[in-house]
């Protein structure tokens, strides 16, 4: 909505009430999306005496921080009690370079797409967006078998490729509908002045790039700091990713369960996607207004 | 137009041109090869296994449509099928729709839209392994929502779907939307925020209502977005594990398992590892069929547009 | 002194202290899913005595739905022909894991301990594929017990009860008291649970041992089968209807906290207890399971030893197998775990009274056949026919099914799952 259409309708009392009306219904969905995060915010900062006698939702009697000192360095996960510190940056680890190569060949692959379209690309862009519906469970052995042959089981760059792979249908989708937007002329133009394919990509595409890069990085990030089902099947001991241990921490099976700590974990376990969100967030959203959502 | 290369131009054109043949081809060789490879290989790999009778590990005894028939005859899969249905048009509407309708809220020079977007935006940040157990909690009678607003005076206020067979698999709906109706609304804000400002004019000219001019101009003009967000919705929709398995286990009973759990079930935890790939095979067989018509129904628009 | 020299007497001393070491020591990968709290201390100890004998210890620790996600783990990685050295595994799965022919021999060192002497035959069986040692067990959990609140049933003017009739009249009296009879926890595991005692009870080891280990569908379709089914119709009249999803340690705080009477669950819940500061005897007691007090349904978790090339992998996995069957570890362990030894003949010294009456129960149905592997817990059928059961039982607790149909279905739905 631009500015002129607001200075357009007049301040009667109508008007107010539609903006009473319009924060109104705003906040209140502000609760909803809030809800869940609350209560673990809260839990995080009870003692485990509190949680035991209390009720789950409700108003800590005291406010403690060792849920938090123990969640980060010395809660017991398996045999290893240094809480989820490791596990963080094994995950960083795994996520800055599945994330920057997903999407340069995401990148190149919507260039591609979109500017140097030949016989049967359409097709191959549908069966590659088609590719992305199956379900991670059902590709779990025949991965592991084809891993095993490439001598690549439980490394961290058998672990890396596979979110390479699983990312590319999502990152070429980004930038292809990005690029799209782009008019041919200029491309056109550039191939008579007698520039090649990576001079084009180079001098006049990847400069207007930015706001999409940043879409797939936060949405490539989100998903692979977040997953689980790949961490736990292609990592070792080692290698494995904070989700894996927020899920050992918070899974016991017949042991005590210490839900202030788990909370806290899952917490820091969240924070570096959240920071994503909050700083780039509005990148995210001229990222999506520079076109990339058109088709 | 600046020139961009200094290449001579006679002598190496014929190169050139060979190169760029090639050259996008090329570029798009090992995208093709992982999907050949990882994405169909690896399909036409479960698609072979549901034939056999593999149990604990892959064991290539063919007994043609055995696992299939043991499929069509399971109660628990038809109540996984149906769920998926119900779970997958409520989630996919219910996020277009509160998407859509706080994109158009936020559109409207809202001051602090930035924090409000943020707070929409979160939750796709989190695992749901994270948040899942607070739902839990939320949702559940004696713990949560119900209670609390029983406690506040309102004693017949009854919340119980977590508990209620019936209801269960509408929880799953309710967190659902949690998650994801935030980015949809970003992506609808930003679709938003790219309409071409001279129509709008137009049609205020003209003395069209606020209302009448989102409905009939903004909103059709939008179906690209649309488009986005259902493929982007259904296949979170489809690939929707964590969710359930946090929040109910499928339960109460197995009232609100869905196809991507009963398959790790069966294939895994219970080692039956054919008819979980016979599962998966029907279901992905049922979201293509599907998603084919609409995706070259969309496509072939934009092509003529 | 010569370079040449000096470089030929390093390389020497380098290829002697190789081979000393490989020789000596090697390193397990352990898969398992003990990975918090007591659970966790239990590991660690194993952890300790072999490092103490110079081997390493490499860990692969993934929690979840009770071994589930391990599971996945496990065979995603013995497909892709890089297993761990030993895995955490029970009961048939442990036969079916011996089909694949992947598992290692561990008959040497059994007879060098003779395992078989100080194994129950029926925990042996399990532990061996054709007649040979593939799993060393660690503990025996009980699965049979009900956790009570004396306080409870004093206010309620209740009595503990040992048949299912009394338990009737208990529960209506502590439900006129206003408190809940029993503390449910509406997972299928759980509900399962509860049917395999009711089970053991009303129709006897006999019935049990056709129906739930050999899973005989004339058994399972069978008019006690019916009986079975109309008792736990009756006892879930007493749970209160939040319980379906809830946590079995959300169930035992309930009767922690005097919200309920009793709960029917294995051993650990004993943890839950002591973790409050409850006091045995006075703060809670535990029960057999009505009608089972001459049963014991068990639960032995076991590693399984996958065949290894290395040299120093093989004799660190059989450095494993042993310290797992000695009494130290057996002690030590099962103390932090709140399970006992499954090595016969242990001092009863340091456990606790719950514990002792488990010791003496053990060996006592040991004897008399009326020690039964626990079906809800993987020890009793192939995990296909387990879910196929838990399917029925689940469906007929969260549902008004009948007996008959329940009895029926079953019976159905397990010639399914074969």
């Amino acid at each position: 909505m631009n500015d002129q259409m607001i200075q357009a309708v007049p301040n009667t009392p109508g008007v107010i009430a539609g903006r009473i009306f319009i924060y109104g219904l705003l906040i209140l969905m502000t609760f909803y999306f809030l809800l869940p995060l609350i209560v673990m915010v809260l839990t995080s900062l009870k003692t485990m005496d509190d949680i035991r006698s209390g009720n789950l939702i409700s108003w800590p009697t005291e406010f403690t921080l060792d849920a938090w000192k123990a969640a980060w360095g010395s809660a017991c996960i398996a045999v290893e009690c240094n809480g989820v510190k490791t596990y963080f940056w094994n995950s960083v680890k795994i996520a800055v370079p599945a994330v920057s190569i997903s999407t340069i060949i995401g990148a190149v692959n919507g260039y591609v797409f979109s500017k140097w379209k030949f016989w049967g690309s359409e097709v191959f862009f549908t069966f590659l967006l088609l590719g992305c519906f199956i379900p991670f469970q059902a590709i779990l052995l025949p991965m592991a078998q084809t891993l095993g042959k490439l001598g690549l089981s439980q490394s961290l760059a058998g672990l890396i490729l596979v979110h390479i792979i699983y990312g590319l249908a999502f990152t070429t989708l980004f930038f292809r509908n990005y690029y799209v937007s782009i008019p041919d002329e200029l491309v056109k133009a550039a191939r008579i002045d007698g520039a090649g394919f990576f001079r084009i990509f180079w001098k006049i595409l990847l400069p207007v790039s930015t706001p999409i890069f940043v879409v797939c990085v936060i949405w490539q990030t989100t998903q692979i700091w977040n997953d689980f089902l790949f961490g736990v099947v292609f990592s070792a001991g080692g290698n494995q990713p904070i989700t894996v241990a927020l899920n050992n921490l918070v899974n016991t099976s017949t042991g005590v369960k210490e839900y202030n700590v788990d909370m806290a974990a899952a917490i820091i376990a969240a924070t570096p996607t959240l920071l994503v969100y909050i700083i780039a967030g509005k990148y995210f959203l001229r990222g999506l207004t520079a076109g990339s959502v058109k088709g | 137009m600046t020139s961009l290369v200094h290449t001579p131009t006679a002598r190496k054109k014929s190169l050139f041109d060979h190169l760029e043949i090639f050259l996008p081809k090329l570029v798009l060789a090992p995208t093709f090869i992982a999907g050949i490879i990882f994405v169909y290989g690896f399909i036409l790999w479960t698609a072979v296994l549901s034939f056999t009778k593999s149990r604990l590990l892959p064991k290539y005894e063919f007994v043609g449509l055995y696992q299939y028939v043991k499929l069509f005859t399971n109660d628990r899969w038809w109540v996984a099928s149906k769920n998926l249905l119900v779970f997958g048009f409520l989630f996919v509407v219910i996020c277009i729709v509160l998407g859509l309708l706080l994109a158009i809220l936020l559109d409207q020079r809202i001051r602090i839209e930035g924090a409000i977007r943020t707070i929409y935006l979160y939750p796709m940040a989190l695992s749901f392994i994270v948040t899942g157990t607070a739902w839990k909690w939320i949702l559940n009678p004696s713990l949560g929502l119900e209670r609390l607003v029983r406690q506040l005076g309102f004693e017949n206020f009854s919340f119980d779907w977590l508990v209620n067979a019936d209801m269960s698999i509408y929880t799953v709906v309710i967190a659902g939307v949690w998650q994801s109706s935030g980015f949809v609304m970003a992506l609808f804000l930003a679709g938003l925020r790219g309409i071409d400002d001279a129509i709008i004019k137009a049609a205020q000219v003209d003395g069209a209502s606020l209302p009448r001019i989102y409905w009939r101009i903004i909103i059709p003009s939008m179906r690209p977005v649309f488009f986005s967000a259902v493929i982007i919705l259904s296949h979170i929709a489809i690939k929707s594990f964590d969710l359930v398995m946090v929040l109910t286990r499928g339960g109460p009973g197995y009232s609100s398992d869905l196809p991507a759990t009963f398959m790790y079930a069966f294939a895994f935890t219970r080692s039956r590892l054919a008819f979980g790939a016979a599962s998966a095979m029907v279901m992905f067989g049922a979201v293509m069929a599907i998603i084919i018509p609409y995706l070259y129904s969309e496509l072939r628009v934009k092509r003529n547009e | 002194m010569n370079p040449k020299l000096l470089r030929n007497i390093l390389a020497i001393c380098l290829a002697v202290g190789m081979l000393a070491s490989s020789a000596i020591a090697g390193e397990v990968e352990v898969l398992h899913w003990w990975t918090s709290g007591g659970e966790a201390k239990s590991v660690a100890v194993l952890k300790d005595l072999l490092e103490k004998e110079g081997h390493t210890w490499k860990d692969m620790a993934v929690a979840g739905g009770a071994g589930a996600n391990a599971m996945t783990v496990l065979k995603s990685r013995a497909v892709s022909g890089n297993p761990p050295t030993a895995a955490q595994v029970k009961g048939p799965q442990i036969q079916q894991w011996g089909d694949e022919g992947v598992l290692t021999n561990l008959d040497d060192v059994a007879m060098a301990a003779n395992w078989d002497k100080l194994l129950p035959k029926v925990v042996a069986d399990v532990m061996k594929y054709k007649g040979r040692y593939v799993a060393v067990p660690v503990n025996v959990h009980k699965i049979n017990w009900m956790w009570a609140n004396p306080e409870v049933f004093k206010k309620s003017g209740a009595k503990i009860p040992t048949t299912w009739a009394e338990f009737e009249t208990a529960a209506k009296k502590i439900q006129a008291a206003g408190f809940i009879p029993v503390g449910w926890g509406g997972q299928n595991w759980q509900e399962a649970t509860v049917w395999e005692s009711i089970v053991l009870g009303i129709g006897g080891s006999d019935f049990y041992k056709k129906a739930l280990i050999e899973a005989d569908p004339e058994a399972l379709g069978s008019a006690t089968m019916v009986k079975c089914f109309d008792t736990l119709r009756m006892v879930l009249q007493y749970i209160d209807k939040d319980a379906p999803g809830r946590d079995w340690n959300l169930a035992t705080s309930m009767v922690i906290q005097g919200k309920a009477g009793m709960q029917f669950m294995g051993d650990w819940a004993k943890g839950e207890f002591k973790a409050a500061g409850k006091k045995f005897g006075t703060d809670y007691i535990a029960m057999p399971v009505p009608e089972t007090s001459n049963g014991y349904l068990f639960n032995v978790d076991s590693f399984i030893m996958f065949n290894v090339k290395d040299a120093g992998a093989k004799k660190a996995q059989k450095a494993m197998a042993r310290l797992i069957m000695e009494p130290k570890f057996q002690e030590v362990f099962n103390i932090n775990k709140g399970s006992i030894p499954c090595r016969l003949g242990m001092s009863r010294n340091p456990f606790d009274f719950p514990a002792i009456y488990s010791f003496d129960t053990f060996e006592a149905t040991a004897a008399s056949g009326a020690l039964l592997p626990s079906m809800a817990h993987e020890m009793a059928v192939f995990p296909a026919i387990r879910g196929a059961m838990f399917d029925v039982v689940t469906n007929f607790c969260n549902s008004s099914m009948t007996s008959q149909k329940a009895a029926e279905n079953l019976a159905a739905e397990v010639k399914n799952a074969i």
